[in-house]
């Protein structure tokens, strides 16, 4: 197990700086830089502005230099919020997302297992198609979709929550959390009503209903555990793509996070913030897709099995 | 079923956090405690007066500096500020200003003249990268201290002549010279505070901060928490801060307008920055008294490139301009109260109408796509027309399309950029046509003329005319006003009748503002000085 650990980790270090590497010269390739602004910069004055960021260095000495202090986990200032560096901003920005993820995610978990379990015991019946046809438009209907729509009808129509902020007015969370764990909470409650059919089909179950247990400890004594599985390795993605994609849910309801000030460095040209938040979200979806592995195999005696024994 | 149970959780837990009664808004609650909520565009980039170039920043300067002088919220009139007074030599050359003896610094230091002579030495230091340094141009010898030709300071037409007087000696008499000190460039840094986080002219160190930060406005910084909030709170030391009833200031860093229009009808801001042009019709026929819309001191147009063919040929330009029909675009597209425009500079700039005007005159126009070769736009080469991509400006250039087809038979293609490719693409002249805009940076026509003097920096037309530049000039040793504008009139005319550019209307700004706020004043520079504003609220029978 901790071979496989470790073996994973290594691998990620060539993945981490290649993501950097492109990154690099790909917004460096991108017309414009971080100083175009609609008044033309002074050209006396962009070129102290150029040896400032050491922009007029050689592009090879530039990525050079950048990579000696990303070693050192030094991301370098922000072009274009100069007084703070990039590092501050990661520090800044990233409780809010990663809040709002678990707030989401859990409302995913809670809303889509229920939803799961409880359509894979009454299949193919009403009790099922209903929850599952929900479950199809809540994984087609994007987030941009939904957000203003919740935001309509709770926020202004009925005025019960704050339509905007984050931890300033009571409730300000609940609409948030909701808008971008709903896709979530629906793609898990499809996975794991399959995991449940699944299992519920295998004979054990077969037997423990055969022995005259009740459904509740059925479902969760002994189907549970492996019906749920296929969910566990939709985690490890989905928290990563719930961390990296809440971007759009943070600019509809006004959230000081991550994903605001990543779309608004590559608007902005800020190529350290640009190349900052790449390498982060590149870390933390590697890191995420290696948790939901360690669970997977810590979960399935079969697969730990084979590991022990190569 | 899921759906249905997960609504009615989502309903309960909504209903009891609304309680039983009607739930107080944040607007509600700053408006008894004298905290004004507003958005405020974009995460400020900096506070740094003398590093900032945007809007978002000069609207958080506004509250946390002040200038030499600064203007009447209402009539814009330059008012004493620092300066308590001050001369002007007959020949309008030498400026001689009296600090008050009350100004102070917010840590309780007393503002002097000197803090004047240091902080402009430093607004016009090479390495700071100050890229407004050029609004101290006026001075004697500031651009040569800018760019390094002098490099001693003292040469500069700045003094302290004692503690509290400051003379400033102009290369030209500059008639909006005042105005200019109300500008962030000119604004009085803290030196010893400076000098504690980095060198004199050195940018971004923290002594912006808020635990660091020394000002002289009626606010100080509170927090600054990016993404969120920035927010200020009143200055114990403002000279004037009997003047000040706000007690907080809450600006709040929104990028998109839709996101504001909704805060501000839930009750969670005073005022938006913007509105989307998509709503205002809505708020128009409402007559909701809560939606404003001002002139604005700024021009949109489109440029051409004089270096590509057709484009070269004055006939073909003026046949462009000709045919537009710039009410209708006002009218039925824009909607947002804008003013048809025929030259650069708007309107009633100081006493100042440009008497040149472009004509709407489609016979006219097609008589001259003739004359240039091409008969009904028989012939026409491929034109194209780029704009940065937003939906106003697209909805714009397919209106003029259209009327360009109408009205010439011509084609012309639509492309959209994304901004910093758009912006790159028009400095390097690689465009046909282009949407511009520019918005004056004090009331004075040459903040629009100068723009089209040859090579300028923001000329971005390659157009050129000897005798233009030659007015410009000549406009900054005029000896009466009279005599400047009709410099400027000709200079105008010259515009209109080479046509390197198509002006299309006169802009306004559209926003919400609530009823609370009293003491915001509409006028054409956008300009809302916070030391006046305070809250009242308008809802009648509030407990």
């Amino acid at each position: 197990m901790l071979r496989f650990i470790i073996q994973r980790c290594l691998q990620a270090i060539p993945v981490l700086l290649l993501v950097a590497t492109v990154t690099f010269f790909m917004i460096r390739m991108a017309p414009g830089g971080p100083f175009d602004n609609e008044r033309a910069v002074p050209p006396e004055v962009l070129k102290h502005l150029n040896e400032r960021y050491h922009l007029d260095d050689p592009l090879w000495k530039q990525y050079a230099d950048y990579m000696v202090n990303l070693l050192q986990g030094d991301f370098g200032p922000s072009f274009k919020y100069p007084t703070h560096t990039v590092n501050d901003l990661i520090a800044a920005g990233f409780p809010a997302t990663a809040e709002l993820s678990l707030y989401a995610i859990l409302f995913a978990l809670v809303v889509g297992l229920t939803a799961g379990v409880f359509a894979s015991l009454r299949s193919n019946t009403m009790q099922d198609y209903i929850p599952m046809s929900a479950a199809m438009i809540g994984i087609c209907m994007p987030t941009f979709v939904l957000g203003p729509i919740l935001l309509l009808v709770f926020g202004i129509w009925l005025g019960w929550l704050p339509v905007a902020g984050w931890g300033q007015i009571p409730g300000d969370k609940i609409l948030p959390s909701v808008t971008l764990g709903f896709a979530y909470a629906a793609y898990i409650a499809r996975i794991s009503r399959g995991g449940m059919l699944d299992v519920l089909s295998q004979d054990y179950i077969r037997t423990a209903k055969a022995k005259g247990l009740s459904t509740a400890r059925i479902v969760f004594v002994h189907a549970l555990r492996g019906g749920i599985t296929p969910v566990i390795s939709f985690l490890g993605p989905a928290i990563a793509g719930l961390l990296a994609g809440s971007f759009v849910v943070e600019s509809i309801f006004q959230i000081p996070g991550l994903g605001r000030f990543y779309v608004m460095a590559a608007f902005n040209r800020d190529y350290t913030l640009i190349l900052g938040l790449t390498i982060f979200f590149a870390f933390l979806i590697v890191l995420f897709n290696l948790l939901a592995d360690i669970v997977l195999v810590w979960l399935n005696p079969k697969v730990r099995q084979d590991l022990g024994g190569k | 079923m899921k759906a249905l149970n997960f609504l009615f959780l989502i309903s309960l837990i909504g209903f009891t956090l609304s309680g039983c009664g009607e739930r107080k808004t944040l607007v509600d609650i700053g408006t008894e405690a004298q905290i004004l909520h507003i958005g405020n565009g974009t995460e400020p980039a900096e506070i740094d007066p003398h590093t900032t170039t945007g809007m978002p920043e000069y609207h958080l300067q506004m509250a946390l500096f002040e200038g030499l002088v600064s203007k009447h919220p209402e009539t814009l009139e330059i008012i004493p500020a620092v300066a308590e007074r001050w001369t002007i030599s007959d020949d309008g050359l030498v400026y001689t200003f009296f600090i008050r003896p009350t100004a102070k610094w917010s840590n309780g230091d007393a503002l002097v003249a000197e803090d004047f002579v240091l902080s402009w030495q430093r607004a016009l230091s090479a390495a700071l990268g100050n890229q407004y340094a050029n609004m101290l141009y006026s001075i004697k010898n500031a651009e040569a201290f800018h760019l390094g030709k002098i490099t001693d300071f003292k040469q500069v037409g700045v003094i302290a002549l004692d503690r509290l007087t400051l003379q400033v000696t102009l290369e030209n008499p500059t008639p909006y010279f005042l105005q200019i000190l109300d500008h962030h460039s000119a604004f009085p840094v803290h030196l010893p505070t400076l000098l504690k986080h980095g060198r004199m002219d050195e940018a971004a160190t923290r002594w912006t901060r808020p635990e660091n930060f020394v000002g002289n406005g009626p606010f100080v910084i509170k927090e600054w928490t990016p993404g969120k909030v920035f927010s200020v709170q009143r200055n114990q030391y403002y000279w004037d801060a009997a003047t000040v009833r706000l007690n907080e200031i809450h600006f709040y860093p929104i990028d998109q307008s839709l996101v504001e229009e909704r805060m501000f009808k839930a009750g969670q801001l005073h005022k938006t920055e913007t509105l989307p042009s998509s709503k205002i019709e809505r708020y128009r026929q409402n007559n909701s008294p809560e939606y404003r819309s001002n002139l604005y001191f700024g021009t949109y147009y489109y440029a051409f490139n004089v270096t590509r063919k057709p484009l070269d040929d004055v006939r073909i330009r003026k046949a462009l301009a000709y045919s537009i029909d710039r009410e209708a675009i006002t009218k039925h597209i824009t909607r947002g109260g804008q003013l048809p425009t025929y030259a650069l500079t708007p309107p009633d700039t100081l006493g100042y109408t440009p008497r040149a005007k472009m004509i709407y005159d489609i016979d006219l126009a097609r008589k001259l796509l003739a004359e240039a070769g091409y008969p009904d736009g028989k012939g026409f080469p491929k034109l194209e027309l780029v704009y940065n991509t937003s939906q106003d400006h697209q909805k714009i250039a397919v209106a003029i399309q259209q009327m360009w087809k109408k009205a010439l038979n011509i084609d012309v293609s639509l492309q959209n950029q994304e901004w910093k490719v758009f912006l790159s693409n028009q400095q390097l002249l690689n465009f046909q046509i282009g949407r511009r805009g520019w918005i004056g940076d004090y009331i004075d026509p040459f903040t629009f003329l100068e723009l089209f003097v040859t090579n300028g920096g923001n000329n971005n037309t390659g157009w050129g005319n000897s005798r233009y530049d030659e007015l410009m000039r000549l406009s900054t040793s005029a000896k009466t006003r009279e005599e400047r504008y009709e410099y400027f009139h000709e200079a105008e005319q010259i515009l209109v009748d080479d046509a390197p550019i198509l002006p299309i209307y006169n802009y306004t700004t559209n926003y919400l503002l609530s009823q609370d706020v009293k003491g915001y004043f509409p006028n054409t520079m956008d300009y809302h000085p916070y030391k006046y504003m305070y809250l009242e609220s308008s809802k009648k029978g509030n407990n």
